[in-house]
């Protein structure tokens, strides 16, 4: 398989099937799995972990444009953009425009 | 309390569905969310037909984010397979639950096929708020012209996200591919009201990016798991100890 179609052949594979099996699957069971039952508690968790890990390399192993603020730089901005959502009301809205505007200018004064 | 809508016919209520969409708080929601996800699949080597492609087909942001920087960074497609997987298992409760409102006597399984492919958290949302208060006929019309609202913005901004990631200096550039990683972290903690979610997201944070820091092979699946396990026995515990 060249290498220019390998992300089609996940993006299908790995991609479509997993979300349309379990959208299948509540399509053709009808009927729910217990909220509470063990195994749904644990897999909730493990999804959260998980997206939770994406997430963090995201910001710690960044990538690109992003790599050329400083990695403090972006910490700084994660701290300020949550700590914005805890004090807004919980609001995201505020979370991330503070973060972005603290990247900004952080990353304005501090390009590495 | 649901709000009620009436509807002359099937065409109009798919109508109200669009107004609905556009209308809706998840609208900016999605829009920025999608941004993020298109600088992302530009800055992984990601083609903007791929990125179409994948909000039409997976049409879950949490699942394109783990496809993206997996497919990206090179890692194993099998560790890939068990994220997306996992994150996707959330939508089968949703389909349960959203389903038998859609549904009427004359319904064909075939038919809430569509509806099925449809669900997601914002749709599912407001379809849950907005579809008992419609007549039963008109509601698979609205719930439609919803998703495809959503769908249709989600690839639009997407794509607006992709193309700014390619055209705009540096520092604006990593603006825009810092929005998906910061408002997930922000949005997941919003919604993490128990122990259990709390304990799973600071986990997955903090072991995640340890074990990737000492390359650690399949570094997702074992802060995963293994966070997501200390999580959940923290939650039994903390959960016994309250019944006592």
């Amino acid at each position: 398989m060249t290498a220019e179609l390998w992300p089609y052949f996940v993006l299908v594979v790995i991609g479509f099937l997993p979300n349309e099996v379990w959208r299948a699957l509540g399509l053709v069971l009808a009927r729910g799995l217990n909220e509470e039952s063990q195994i749904v508690l644990w897999s909730r968790a493990v999804a959260t972990a998980i997206l939770a890990g994406v997430v963090a390399k995201l910001i710690v192993f960044s990538n690109g444009a992003l790599a050329n603020i400083p990695l403090g730089m972006r910490m700084v901005a994660v701290v300020i953009g949550f700590s914005a959502f805890l004090l807004v009301r919980r609001s995201a809205l505020a979370g991330v425009l503070a973060g972005e505007a603290a990247l900004l200018i952080g990353g304005y004064f501090f390009t590495s | 309390m649901p709000e009620s809508r009436s509807f002359n016919s099937p065409s109009a209520a798919f109508l109200g569905g669009v107004k609905h969409a556009l209308t809706s708080v998840f609208f900016p929601v999605m829009a920025g969310t999608y941004i993020g996800l298109g600088a992302l699949a530009h800055d992984f080597g990601l083609s903007a037909w791929w990125l179409t492609l994948s909000t039409v087909f997976v049409w879950a942001a949490p699942a394109q984010v783990i496809l993206i920087s997996g497919i990206g960074t090179g890692a194993a497609m099998i560790e890939v397979a068990l994220a997306v997987t996992l994150s996707a298992i959330r939508l089968f409760p949703m389909v349960v639950a959203l389903l038998p409102l859609i549904r009427t006597r004359t319904t064909r399984t075939v038919d809430l096929m569509l509806p099925a492919h449809f669900t997601s958290v914002s749709m599912w949302i407001e379809s849950l708020r907005m579809l008992p208060g419609m007549a039963p006929e008109h509601r698979m019309a609205f719930c439609n012209g919803l998703s495809v609202t959503y769908m249709a913005a989600a690839s639009v901004f997407g794509l607006v996200g992709f193309f700014l990631a390619a055209g705009l200096p540096p520092l604006f550039a990593a603006a825009l591919l810092f929005i998906t990683p910061l408002s997930f972290l922000i949005s997941t903690a919003r919604s993490a009201v128990t122990v259990l979610d709390r304990v799973a997201l600071a986990l997955g944070i903090v072991l995640g990016t340890t074990l990737a820091a000492l390359h650690v092979d399949f570094d997702l699946m074992w802060s995963g798991v293994g966070g997501g396990t200390l999580a959940y026995l923290v939650n039994r515990m903390w959960k016994a100890r309250a019944r006592a």
